[in-house]
């Protein structure tokens, strides 16, 4: 009984912080805060949301204070910056703020349903996961909107990566994740790339330090509103990056 | 060890056999028989895996799953999530 008393406390003192970085999000944050509110509040899980807002031109922080009014500053923290400043940043930025043991990363254009953040809590306590990555490849999971190219430079570029990096994960350049704090730290920390090739990077370092990974499937709906980019830049700093961490870890 | 190490290492140690095969450093009658099957196997090798690439990639890329119901889902919850912040004095 007294193990019984004592989990369960360690259970309630668990508490959720969601990093949502933004960058002209004015469209879509009131939308993804009061699905993280409808998904977060019917479980009954301890959590906070942190925007991170890089000095959006359009406004977006003023619509935050605006949420962050209607639902209480203890579960809506704004933590903006000056300019835009880069991921990486912005994570170890929102962290400092954090006062969960755990933190969730995801972006804040709706293409990461926060219907599955429940999910990710549930599979990381079952097992006690050092962090649980969505998924876009694994049963149950999927895109919406996009063409036949792009779904063949996306599974190209996985099989190419599995082969080569072998990281025990099947969703590498996904960011729609939940990391224990120290360990997201420890990660940030030994990651040296920017952009979104940051997110393989970290999931490749958790291999190479041997922390555990579990994975939930996710739709993936890319963009409801404004255009979802992958140009030959992208494809160019993804195979720098697949080299880079090839040769080196 | 690095990933590409482990590939050096791997991809070495297998044309080092395949080299004393061919230079004739090990002798045995089903080699000498086999020769012209040996001197090609790493080209058959290449292609049969290309082969299998594509057509894994293919196939994924064809079952890739179009969550249209996600969509559906998520547009329905976007005009409830309209109308319910505008209900509570939110504009934007």
């Amino acid at each position: 009984m007294a193990t019984t008393a004592l989990d369960s406390e360690i259970t309630q003192s668990d508490k959720y912080s969601i990093l949502l970085p933004t960058y002209n999000e004015r469209e879509n944050l009131p939308i993804i805060i009061w699905l993280i509110i409808k998904y977060l509040d019917n479980s009954c899980y301890d959590y906070e949301v942190i925007i991170i807002d890089d000095g959006s031109p359009d406004g977006t922080l003023e619509v935050a204070k605006q949420l962050q009014k209607l639902y209480g500053s203890n579960k809506i923290l704004l933590r903006p910056r000056e300019k835009k400043l880069g991921l990486g940043t912005a994570y170890i930025h929102g962290m400092q703020h954090a006062t969960g043991n755990f933190i969730i990363i995801m972006d804040s254009d709706l293409s990461h349903h926060p219907q599955f953040i429940p999910k990710f809590i549930e599979l990381q306590k079952k097992h006690d996961y050092d962090l649980v990555s969505g998924t876009r490849y694994k049963d149950g999971g999927g895109v919406y909107g996009w063409d036949f190219k792009r779904k063949l430079i996306s599974r190209g570029a996985n099989f190419i990566t599995q082969l080569l990096l072998r990281p025990n994960a099947s969703d590498l350049t996904g960011s729609f994740r939940l990391y224990k704090k120290d360990i997201l730290q420890k990660l940030i920390d030994s990651c040296v790339s920017k952009g979104y090739v940051f997110q393989m990077e970290m999931i490749i370092r958790a291999r190479q330090l041997d922390y555990t990974i579990g994975e939930v499937p996710i739709t993936f709906v890319d963009r409801v509103y404004g255009e979802s980019k992958l140009g030959g830049s992208e494809i160019l700093q993804f195979a720098k990056a697949l080299l880079y961490l090839f040769a080196t870890t | 060890m690095t990933k590409l190490l482990e590939w050096i290492s791997v991809t070495s140690a297998v044309l080092a056999v395949w080299c004393s095969l061919v230079g004739g450093y090990v002798k045995h009658k089903f080699i000498d028989e086999n020769m012209n099957f040996i001197l090609v196997s790493p080209i058959i090798f290449v292609i049969l895996f290309g082969l299998y690439a594509v057509t894994v990639v293919l196939y994924r890329t064809f079952t890739f799953n179009n969550c249209e119901e996600a969509a559906i889902q998520l547009k329905a919850e976007i005009l409830e999530a309209k109308k319910d912040l505008h209900d509570k004095g939110l504009r934007w």
